[in-house]
């Protein structure tokens, strides 16, 4: 079988010999990317699942603290939850991992993973992945992390409890925390690994997109989720070394008793030698990944709602070109304004100001593509699928929690906000919501390519109707508990309590509220899942085009075949958003289908 | 163990339940036969209602909470910089205020508008280039001018400050804070971690402190000789592992002791007078209203962030590494109790930054006097500075301890 991914193009290609695959290769150890695909979505759900249910233990504890319940000592027993009250240390821990799941093993491995494994060989004509292999390794490097990082919940000292920035010192002295003991060994190994297998499937993606695209499909005629997929592989391939690289200085000054980032410190009694290292030093690599790594997660949700967009308005996507403009502008832009993050740090507030400006420029192409958006929707022909519904979604929560970052980016207002609850409510907003949000419109939308099923539509609207209102529910009071001047990663606000009563209420108040919405929020996640698994076996069957779309994907037969296309690759010939072009009849023109005499290219 | 058998049993329950619901909804689907695919005109028009029905809940749920709790949280800012930082934040709130209705009036009421109609074709606009320019140029220059205002903001509030400001020290520690004001002249006292020892927690440097900490390193309660008696005793059995660590540690602490004497013999006794008046305050930090103060701060353990909601002030505490803030307070604590219509109010002093499990019971209460009750404080406080308090009769007192240690 191995031969079938490697067809080169151009060659006539026949499956009429097709072999049964061994449930082993087909299932387990695949090297066919629809399948890779689909074990990274289901791998990441898992993860994002185990990590809704942690964020909504915590939000027990923020909205009831120190009230016994049933449901923490359900699931954290006696050891985390005596008596059914949270543990100090694991409110840090849970905060800590629901962090670094959410936005690794979620938003990086599952939307980055699941939909350019799916989409890049499909959308551009290709019959696999470069390598397959290679990619296989990818999603197995990616379940042994997620593994080892779901490990480290169950162990005697508690998982890693430095919050998912894990900084140092306190990341890396277990006398500091009990955290920082084996359980911030794991996170670190999980990490490493995980980098190890994003750097694969990214390398992959790259040489895919830039080598196997099928006859015509030129640079510009790629629809724009592969440009989005594209950057990001980019971006990947440049900022998780440097977190790689940031780990392993964390490993060896815990393990090796270097110094990179520790220097005069005196913890738990004990005098340490270590001299020299600094602490900021760490957080120079680690926000050098982690802020690309916010366009790692976002930049592939914004490229798959342009393209439901586009399909479900009927119409094509305005200022295609722009729109690429500003991919390649926002993927420029994040590497050089990793120091907002760090205003307050105690770096220079020189360099402070440089990151002012370049991180504003950032807002820049995000207008672009938020107008772009909506004069695509202007004088369309909306249908609501329930994909529809969350790529406009998308673009709400990309306005709402995009114009915040405004205020953070400022460094002179940064210092009044940072670390409270405000910063929390917009990056949740715009970077996970926003991202939560592609991927759901993702998934309903490709899912009949992914199962050859349909998924059952009421589910995904009432699935959208409480995910969205859950969502502000949740995020806009954050807000202001955050103006209140409330910081982030505290377990209660009890000491409020000692100088200002009426904003311990006031916080008080709203973290009811905002634990409510969660609640909801999370029982809205049990419809979808409900409806993903259910519609996997017994959804009624999908047709070939169900969407009426004009990529690529939808010539390929609803059966998977391994190889994509029964016959010769599909030649391509115009972009991919004609949609309702005058002088046609029907309102969208397949990629494949020929220029028709006069007709001009758009 | 009761409970979670019942919770098990409604889920399962609940799932096969729903799945009963899905065969009858699929079955009657089945009948009116229409595809999975399709949305039908009623269900699409009535998701483009809900579509304004979401913007309106978004719209007054924002208004009710900005009416509500605006800024209420923490009340007015209380030091010059803060009330700057306060007017641009409004400024800049109104800005983004704007655009948030804005845009997603737009988004939502196209969403409702636009829903398909039998009929009508969409309108086939790929691009304008005249319309992109317009949304390129115009957030420009919107942010042209935040980022100026913002930077003229940014480098007041982070430039030096004069000599007339106040010195004071921070010191941040797991879970506390502790203050250190710079005496009658002005100037802290220098200090190195390695001279932390009972009597001088903040590690200040002076010939005595740098004398006490070589006593102590080598002839304290866990100092060099104490360590070599235990490794030296051939009486007792210890394990390997903890004769391991035995050793480990001895090593770093022969090695700290080289670098206390080397210290020794580099010190210049003049830079003394420098810590001897320093004053150290537990609990509350008093501040004088209308004082310009420059504060330095430091950590001991682990990364910590000093934040003055009230003041607007915020810098992280790094080890090895002083960092540094200034703000002039504007209001006494009295002055803000009323202004808060809350006689029990307080200024303070958190911990921003994650630092362990009791990271968010760290603060220290700031109370801001008024001059003439600052000066009267400051006066009888600072008849207790470093050295008549910690060093009276300073070699003495190392000596006896040094002695009951060996001792034991």
């Amino acid at each position: 079988m191995a031969s079938v991914a490697h067809e080169g193009h151009g060659h006539d290609h026949h499956d009429d010999h097709h072999h049964e695959e061994g449930f082993v290769s087909k299932y387990i150890f695949s090297q066919d990317h629809k399948m890779i695909g689909k074990q990274f979505l289901i791998t990441a759900v898992f993860m994002g699942l185990v990590a809704m249910m942690l964020s909504i233990l915590f939000r027990i504890q923020l909205a009831w603290p120190g009230e016994s319940s049933d449901f923490l000592s359900f699931f954290l027993g006696n050891r985390w939850a005596p008596e059914g009250i949270l543990k100090e240390d694991m409110y840090l821990g849970l905060v800590t991992i629901h962090g670094t799941i959410m936005v690794f093993f979620l938003l990086t491995g599952g939307l980055s993973g699941t939909f350019s494994n799916i989409l890049i060989p499909l959308q551009l004509g290709a019959r696999d992945m470069a390598s397959g292999f290679l990619n296989m390794l990818s999603y197995w490097f990616f379940l042994i992390s997620s593994l080892l990082m779901l490990g480290s919940l169950f162990i005697e000292t508690g998982p890693a409890m430095a919050g998912w920035t894990i900084y140092p010192p306190l990341s890396a002295l277990p006398q500091a925390i009990s955290g920082s003991g084996l359980g911030m060994t794991l996170w670190l190994f999980s990490m490493a690994i995980f980098i190890a297998g994003s750097l694969i499937g990214s390398l992959n993606y790259i040489v895919t997109v830039l080598n196997l695209r099928t006859q015509g499909m030129t640079m510009t005629r790629m629809p724009l989720t592969i440009w989005a997929f594209f950057v990001t592989a980019i971006l990947g391939v440049l900022s998780f070394p440097v977190l790689l690289s940031a780990a392993l200085l964390l490993i060896m000054d815990r393990l090796a008793g270097t110094s990179f980032y520790l220097s005069d410190i005196i913890v738990g009694g004990e005098m340490l030698a270590n001299h020299g290292g600094s602490p900021i030093l760490f957080q120079h690599l680690f926000w050098f990944l982690g802020h690309p790594e916010v366009y790692i997660v976002l930049l592939p949700a914004l490229g798959l709602s342009s393209e439901i967009i586009a399909t479900n308005a009927r119409k094509p996507i305005f200022g295609y070109k722009a729109m690429i403009g500003s991919i390649l502008a926002i993927g420029f832009l994040s590497f050089i304004v990793w120091g907002h993050h760090m205003f307050v740090t105690g770096m220079n507030p020189f360099l402070g100001s440089v990151f002012v400006f370049t991180t504003l420029l950032i807002a820049i192409p995000s207008a672009v593509k938020v107008f772009n958006y909506l004069t695509t929707l202007w004088k369309g022909s909306l249908i609501f699928t329930p994909a529809m519904l969350f790529a406009i979604g998308l673009v709400s929560t990309f306005i709402t929690g995009g114009v915040t970052g405004i205020i953070l980016a400022d460094s002179a207002l940064d210092i009044a906000i940072h670390d409270t609850y405000f910063v929390v409510a917009h990056f949740h907003i715009v970077m996970g919501m926003s991202a939560v949000f592609g991927m759901f419109a993702g998934v309903y939308h490709w899912f009949p390519k992914m199962y050859g099923r349909m998924m059952n539509m009421r589910l995904g609207w009432v699935h959208f109707w409480i995910t969205i209102v859950g969502a502000y529910g949740v995020f806009f009071p954050m807000h202001f508990v955050g103006l209140a001047g409330a910081p982030r990663r505290y377990y209660d606000y009890s000491s409020y309590m000692e100088f200002n009563e009426n904003s311990y209420n006031m916080i008080m108040d709203l973290n009811v509220i905002i634990t409510i919405f969660a609640i909801i929020a999370a029982l809205g996640q049990v419809v979808f899942l409900f409806n993903f698994f259910y519609s996997i076996y017994r959804g009624p069957k999908a047709p070939q085009n169900p969407w009426n779309s004009t990529t690529l994907e939808w010539t390929t037969p609803v059966e998977h075949l391994h190889g994509n296309w029964p016959g010769a690759l599909p030649v391509v010939h115009r972009w991919p958003y004609d949609y309702s072009k005058p002088g046609s009849d029907v309102d969208f023109i397949p990629q494949t289908v020929p220029l028709a005499d006069g007709e001009e290219e758009h | 163990m009761e409970s979670k058998l019942i919770i098990l049993i409604v889920v399962i329950l609940g799932t096969i339940a729903l799945a009963q619901l899905m065969r009858v909804y699929e079955l009657s689907t089945k009948l009116r036969k229409s595809g999975e695919h399709e949305v039908s005109n009623r269900d699409n028009i009535l998701n483009a209602r809900l579509m304004l029905g979401f913007m309106l809940f978004q719209f007054i749920g924002f208004i009710y909470l900005m009416l509500k709790y605006g800024w209420t949280g923490r009340g007015d800012a209380a030091s010059i910089e803060g009330i700057e930082t306060d007017w641009l934040l409004n400024l800049n709130f109104v800005v983004i205020i704007i655009i948030f209705f804005f845009t997603n009036f737009l988004l939502f009421y196209f969403s409702f508008k636009y829903v398909r109609k039998p009929g009508v074709k969409a309108f086939y606009y790929p691009h304008n280039n005249k319309l992109e320019m317009l949304w390129t140029v115009v957030p420009a220059v919107v942010l042209a001018v935040i980022i100026i205002l913002g930077l003229k903001s940014w480098n007041k509030i982070t430039g030096m400050s004069g000599s007339e400001a106040e010195r004071i020290e921070l010191f941040s520690k797991q879970f506390d804070w502790t203050a250190r004001y710079a005496g009658p002249d002005n100037v802290l006292g220098k200090f190195d971690y390695k001279l932390t020892t009972d009597n001088n927690e903040l590690a200040l440097l002076t010939t005595n402190t740098i004398d006490t900490a070589i006593q102590v390193m080598m002839k304290g309660p866990n100092g060099i000789a104490a360590i070599q008696k235990i490794l030296n005793n051939r009486d007792t059995v210890i394990n390997d592992s903890t004769m391991n660590s035995l050793r480990i540690d001895l090593s770093r602490k022969e090695r700290l002791l080289r670098l206390l004497v080397q210290m020794k013999a580099h010190h210049d006794s003049k830079l003394d007078k420098f810590a001897w008046d320093d004053i150290i305050q537990k609990d509350t930090l008093y501040l004088c209203k209308g004082k310009p103060y420059e504060f330095n701060f430091r950590a001991k353990d682990v990364l910590h962030s000093a934040y003055f909601p009230h003041f607007r002030a915020q810098i992280n505490t790094v080890p090895g590494l002083t960092t540094r803030t200034k703000f002039t307070p504007t209001m006494t604590t009295e002055e803000m109790r009323v202004k808060m219509k809350d006689p029990k109010f307080n200024y303070i002093l958190l911990c921003n930054k994650i630092c362990g499990g009791a990271h968010y019971k760290m603060k220290m209460i700031i109370v801001v006097k008024s001059k003439a009750d600052y000066k009267a404080w400051m006066s009888q406080k600072s008849t207790q500075n470093f050295k008549s308090k910690y060093f009276p009769a300073p070699m003495a007192a190392v000596a006896a301890m040094a002695d009951t240690t060996l001792k034991k």
